[in-house]
């Protein structure tokens, strides 16, 4: 064979491997890594599947975190101001996450719907929202709050 | 007055920009020496305005000038100094100038290193970085005006930098990171220039081999403090994340790994061309893409300042300008460029090729991960996370399949080689690896560890090829050893490989044997991890320049032998109220100690996190090693002869091909 031709076929038949290679990798590999994000309320409404893991997320409910007094489990409400999911975590939650603010939980629902957090996010600065957790809440409105003080 | 100056002078820069950007190019059609004359000294004027509006902004910073926007919004009276500065960059709108600055900064490097070449190669280099500058400059005028007043509701006092941000890491991961990135603009630029020009030989690789080692370099120490400073800082004890943040930076690096091993083929053997000058063409297209997914606001993450629609636009329009106009460029152009040499399958060539269908692959994976999510986004059919385990189900396997060839390279010939040649250099070496990898792997606590044991394999293995090699340069039958032989050149490849191995090494130790364990702890708790006692000595409370931190002492023994006293703190910051986890770390290279706080649990009770991390310090001295490694190259003598050159009578332009 011309030598030109067989280093070109060489460099086709390689990158015909290498590909197809890559594109089975990418296929096995997004089959059950990656993970659709549900706002509480479709999570209530049973949109959400349960054999597999989820992102959900909205803001943590004041007065709703209940944390363990022997363990590290802490169990909080997330919200969309239209439905709330129960959220249990165990271990160490982010510097920023607190009452009140949006949060992302990455976890399996339970058959009593409860999503069992593996990860936990919060934002990491004070004026920063998670864009999931801003779509999910717009054009809902947070219920009248406390009316303030003169 | 000083933030007004400011202004005045990015606007000048601004105007002195689009001159680069235009009248060197005319000049290069028309063959016009003297407008073509006047890129170095237009490159060196834009570089001097833009380090003015830079000089003058930090002014502001470090006068708490709290009328200036960024300055109000980044930075407190209670800052100490040095953050004050590096507060500077800790915002969209000041990093967005530190990006031109350096942008600049590299024009003026190659204005000033590049006397050697053809004035029309120079003309059309900085004419193309000039058009780059004219794209940002715009975009901080138009859209990110570091030098907004807030006027007249002016604070009193700043709303403080990020405590994340508080960190002498991040004092020089920004600036280093965007050497990398921005320096990737040189080699883009030297292939638009080739492709304009028709020209693109050995001697055109030659002049754009050393700023792409330079660059891909500085990229290399930027990513490694990236990952060092969100291991101690985020509290998590994590190296690398696959965020799409970090992604956005890892790409243009995978890139460049392809650009500078293919260069190398298209220097010393003239193949390659089109490729090379496609390679250049995209490293620096995903450098544009990372900035346009950090400054966008579309993604998640601690990189994202603020979101805000109209500049993500301006970004998406540039980016899509500068890829379609170059790619256009291409089309129209490769045919011209593209050699006609043979080589045969087994050869250095063909192995070379391999490392570059890797890393594109790797690069082509990667970018699918990251954009997979923003894609489902934009067609609102769902919103999606990719998240670490699809990126280390795809790239591990690719790294692994890219190290065997990086021992066969180094060691085999340029054109033609035999597979017999390769067998008898590396069978010996090849079986005393296997030994040593399967051996090794039984040192594990818990019995073999194949994944450990691979990663021995592997890394030995390249180690080997570099010794091997520098065995066979400095062999002689004489007797005494040719330590000339041991170029600038060849250490840097040396020393980058063996860091690659190092960081694969790491890499794989850390993530198979580390032990980590949150749990709650009270005074007097002891604990045992990883062969280490931890015992919680006492808590308290301690006040800084502008924060006050809970702090937990903890004694560390090993077989009653103490090992560190560790102090991992909680801070809350005064002006923003925002709490931060301060981890204590005891470093060493066979291993991490490293605490970190949660919160409080009940009198005296903290949640902890406690993790034993073994060789985790050798990821980042292997990316220590691979940075520099990249750097060294440059101080081979090839390229210090071109500059040496300089003296020479500028090459007429009538000698210059069309």
């Amino acid at each position: 064979m011309h030598p030109a031709r067989k280093q070109r076929l060489i460099l086709v038949s390689l990158v015909v491997v290498l590909s197809s290679a890559a594109i089975g990798l990418v296929a096995f590999a997004l089959r059950d890594n990656i993970n659709l994000f549900y706002p509480p309320a479709d999570v209530v409404a049973g949109k959400a599947p349960t054999d597999r893991s989820i992102r959900l997320g909205g803001m943590v409910v004041a007065g709703s975190i209940e944390r363990s007094n022997s363990e590290l489990d802490t169990i909080f409400w997330v919200t969309d101001y239209e439905a709330s999911v129960p959220v249990r975590y165990s271990g160490i939650l982010p510097d920023l996450f607190a009452e009140g603010e949006g949060v992302v939980a990455e976890g399996t629902l339970d058959e009593s719907g409860m999503l069992i957090a593996t990860q936990v996010l919060a934002k990491h600065d004070e004026n920063y929202m998670p864009p999931e957790v801003a779509a999910a809440l717009e054009g809902k409105t947070a219920p009248a709050e406390q009316p303030v003080l003169p | 007055m000083i933030p007004e100056l400011g202004h005045v002078a990015l606007i000048i820069a601004f105007c002195l920009a689009v001159g680069l950007a235009l009248i060197p190019m005319w000049g290069s059609m028309r063959r016009d020496v003297t407008a073509m004359n006047l890129a170095p000294t237009l490159a060196v004027a834009v570089a001097l305005f833009v380090a003015v509006a830079f000089a003058l902004l930090a002014v502001s910073f470090l006068q708490d000038d709290f009328t200036v926007a960024v300055v109000a919004a980044n930075s407190n009276s209670l800052l100490p100094p040095i953050f004050k500065f590096s507060a500077l960059w800790g915002n969209h709108e000041g990093s967005l100038l530190l990006w031109v600055l350096i942008l600049s900064g590299w024009m003026t490097a190659v204005a000033l290193f590049s006397r050697g070449l053809p004035l029309l190669m120079v003309a059309r280099v900085l004419s193309v970085m000039g058009m780059i500058a004219v794209g940002f400059l715009a975009f901080s005028l138009l859209t990110s005006n570091p030098f907004e007043r807030l006027l007249p509701n002016t604070p009193l006092d700043g709303n403080d930098l990020n405590p994340l941000l508080q960190d002498p890491g991040l004092i020089i991961h920004p600036p280093l990171l965007y050497m990398g990135y921005v320096g990737l603009s040189v080699p883009f630029a030297f292939a638009i220039a080739a492709l304009l020009g028709g020209r693109l030989d050995a001697s055109w690789a030659r002049w754009s081999r050393p700023w792409t080692n330079v660059a891909w370099g500085f990229l290399s120490l930027g990513i490694m403090l990236g990952s060092w400073w969100a291991y101690y800082e985020l509290g998590w004890g994590g190296w690398w994340f696959w965020d799409p943040v970090e992604n956005a930076s890892f790409m243009p690096w995978l890139m460049g790994a392809a650009l500078v091993h293919s260069l190398a083929v298209t220097e010393k053997r003239g193949v390659f061309r089109s490729w090379t000058v496609l390679l250049a063409i995209f490293a620096f297209s995903l450098s544009l893409l990372g900035t346009f997914l950090v400054r966008s606001g579309v993604l998640t993450s601690v990189h994202a300042f603020a979101a805000d629609p109209e500049r993500g636009l301006f970004i998406l329009i540039f980016l899509a300008l500068v890829v379609g106009g170059s790619l256009l460029l291409y089309a129209l152009r490769a045919p011209a460029v593209a050699s006609r040499v043979v080589y045969s399958a087994v050869s250095r060539e063909s192995l070379l090729m391999a490392n570059n269908l890797v890393f594109t692959v790797a690069t082509v994976v990667v970018l699918l991960g990251t954009l997979f999510p923003l894609v489902m986004d934009a067609f609102s059919l769902g919103k999606y996370s990719v998240g670490p385990p699809y990126f280390n189900a795809v790239f591990v396997p690719l790294m692994a399949l890219v190290m065997p060839f990086m021992t066969v390279g180094p060691l085999s010939r340029w054109r033609d080689d035999t597979a017999a040649r390769w067998l008898h250099e590396l069978l010996v070496p090849g079986i005393a690896i296997v030994a040593i990898a399967v051996s090794l792997g039984f040192l594990g606590k818990e019995g073999f560890n194949l994944w450990i044991a691979l990663a021995v394999l592997l890394a030995g293995w390249v180690a080997l090829g570099v010794v091997k090699d520098a065995w066979r340069r400095l062999a002689n039958p004489g007797g005494s050893l040719r330590w000339r032989s041991l170029t600038p050149s060849f250490m840097g490849m040396a020393v980058a490989h063996i860091g690659f191995a190092g960081v694969v090494l790491g890499a794989v130790v850390v993530t198979q044997q580390n032990v980590e364990r949150d749990l709650r702890m009270a005074v007097g708790d002891q604990q045992e991890l990883g062969g280490y006692r931890f015992e919680m000595l006492s808590v308290g409370q301690q006040a800084g320049p502008n924060y006050l931190a809970d702090q937990a002492v903890f004694a560390v023994t090993r077989d009653g032998q103490p090992v560190a006293t560790l102090i991992p703190e909680k801070r809350r910051y005064f002006a923003s109220g925002q709490i931060m986890t301060e981890a204590a770390i005891d470093a060493s290279i066979w291993r991490d100690l490293y605490i970190a706080l949660g919160e409080p649990i009940g009198e005296d009770a903290w949640a902890v996190r406690l993790q034993y991390k073994p060789m985790v310090r050798w990821l980042w001295l292997g990316a220590l090693m691979i940075g520099l490694g990249a750097l060294l190259t440059v101080a081979d003598r090839r390229y210090r002869t071109q500059v040496q050159r300089r003296d020479a009578p500028v090459v007429g332009v009538a000698g210059v091909a069309p």
